[in-house]
């Protein structure tokens, strides 16, 4: 690791002004994914702001009847929260598909959101990389790409989103709430917080410098049957070839979010419209404008399998 | 009459000669490397923690993680370093109650806290439940992975004892022992050895379900 200082911050707002007004300073929360980075110097802070002490960590219920999920919050913690086991179900599947039960104890809910893709050239400080070095190519798009993504990507940079629990925040329509370095707070639509890579890979999310995730607010409960289906190499402890969270109405109706395939957490209109005709139909709309490598080409063929798995399950 | 030869000596035999080396290498290095290097002196950190129940004060690098304090500092060295980037397992420990990978995280963010290592659960003259169960079952080869493997299980079992679910657990309200179950919550924690039924087994006993004779 290359050497850099420490603090913890006194408030959100304190955060926030420090993370804007210090050269090469970063938030620390969890750290499991920042700190992996700076082993590798692949992330280079010169300064560390613990929000660890913040009173960031609490689940409560907001007025609108959704739920209010701070920043801090572990994943384990959220996973196993009794009003998101009861009413978002596929969020505590999703968070449970993900990491080890060591990394979940220590990973938190902002901090998950900006964890940073696995493509091998990214990790790779030998290969080039636009995302971790601008400028400097892709390695990955003439390189080795099974795990890559097929959807969302560009000329610059065809990295998957690693995410589990964002796939499932996408589905159920969260809001990101965040304060910036003027103290001012704002709430994101998750469809809108990551980025697709185009010409600027290395910028991946809506966060302006400085600002800080204070917590992620779901809007009241969707009911329905909720699924969260994770294909990859192991059976345990792997990142997604290709994961689909899943709401399912009584009436046919559902909506569909994919990770493991998309630059970003993937959900289209046209693949919750197509719904009620089926999985090959919901597959056609989702892989709609995918531009598979010959390596990652069979994510399209698991995807549709992976959702006609899906549908076998509840018509069970 | 000689030193009876065991594996620790030779180990810390080695590391002597190995740390030797980087010295001379320094020493022939192009020297501009140096200045560069003195500069980057970070600052130091106070950080108080309490450690198998002992209370410990340390300065440190802030960029120390928690298992370079642990072995490094308090040369408690029966937590491992496997691959320092928290995919193994081997540094497990339990910190606040709960099992983290002590590799992925630094020292200094852990003012306060108290943390259980192989040594604070137990000695060999007073093994753990976990420990010992270990041991009846064989549930290691060379033992490297073990002291993380053993920490690790004995927060599983206040884990699932706890109603955390699990990617194993198919009704996420009731969630209850099985080696189903097991597998899953010690996918953390790799054995290169694969001594994994036998580990399997030791965690089965502690928690009630199966003793040495069952498998027998």
């Amino acid at each position: 690791m290359r050497p850099f200082t420490y603090s913890r911050a006194a408030s959100v707002e304190d955060a926030a002004r420090t993370a804007a007004s210090t050269q090469g300073a970063r938030f620390i929360a969890g750290g499991t994914n920042l700190l992996d980075l700076m082993k590798l110097q692949i992330e280079t802070p010169t300064h560390l702001i613990d929000v660890n002490h913040l009173g960031l960590d609490r689940i409560e219920p907001t007025a609108e009847g959704g739920l209010r999920i701070g920043a801090l919050v572990r994943n384990t913690d959220l996973a196993a929260d009794k009003a998101v086991r009861r009413d978002y179900a596929v969020l505590s599947r999703a968070l449970l598909a993900g990491a080890s039960g060591q990394l979940r104890n220590k990973a938190t809910t902002g901090g998950n959101l900006l964890q940073r893709t696995r493509c091998p050239y990214f990790y790779d400080t030998r290969m080039p990389c636009n995302k971790r070095k601008p400028g400097s190519g892709c390695g990955a798009l003439k390189g080795m790409s099974r795990s890559l993504a097929i959807l969302g990507t560009s000329d610059a940079c065809i990295a998957q989103h690693p995410s589990d629990m964002a796939v499932a925040l996408r589905l159920l329509d969260a809001q990101v709430d965040t304060v910036g370095a003027d103290g001012g707070r704002r709430s994101i639509p998750i469809a809108d917080f990551h980025l697709l890579p185009g010409e600027t890979p290395h910028i991946e999310n809506a966060l302006k410098p400085g600002e800080l995730i204070t917590s992620v607010t779901l809007p009241k409960p969707l009911g329905g049957t909720h699924v969260y289906r994770k294909v990859r190499d192991r059976t345990s402890y792997a990142f997604a070839l290709v994961s689909v969270a899943a709401v399912f109405e009584k009436d046919g109706r559902a909506r569909f979010a994919f990770g493991g395939i998309g630059a970003k957490p993937w959900r289209t209109d046209a693949a919750d419209a197509a719904a009620p005709s089926g999985a090959a139909a919901v597959a056609e709309a989702a892989l709609s404008g995918a531009r598979p490598t010959a390596h990652n080409a069979f994510k399209q063929q698991l995807t549709a399998r992976t959702l006609a798995s899906l549908y076998r399950q509840k018509g069970a | 009459m000689p030193e009876p030869l065991t594996r620790r000596g030779l180990l810390q035999g080695s590391a002597a000669a190995a740390a030797a080396i980087p010295v001379l290498g320094d020493a022939q290095a192009a020297a501009p490397a140096r200045p560069q290097r003195q500069k980057e002196q970070a600052q130091m950190s106070a950080v108080g923690l309490t450690v198998n129940g002992r209370e410990v004060h340390l300065q440190l690098d802030p960029r120390t993680t928690l298992l370079d304090a642990l072995r490094e500092h308090l040369h408690l060295t029966g937590t491992k370093k496997g691959c320092d980037h928290g995919q193994c397992g081997a540094c497990t420990v339990i910190v606040e109650g709960r099992r983290i990978n002590s590799c992925l995280t630094l020292a200094v963010m852990h003012e306060g806290d108290h943390v259980t290592t192989i040594e604070g659960l137990g000695t060999p003259e007073k093994l753990h439940p976990m420990q010992r169960a270990f041991i009846t079952h064989d549930g290691y080869q060379c033992g490297y992975c073990t002291p993380g493997q053993i920490c690790s299980a004995v927060a599983v079992l206040e884990e699932i004892e706890a109603g955390i679910p699990s990617h194993a657990t198919e009704d996420l309200d009731r969630v209850a022992f099985s080696e189903g179950e097991v597998r899953e919550r010690m996918s953390g924690n790799i054995c290169r050895c694969a001594a994994y039924p036998n580990i399997v087994a030791a965690i089965r006993e502690v928690a009630g379900h199966g003793t040495a004779e069952d498998k027998a």
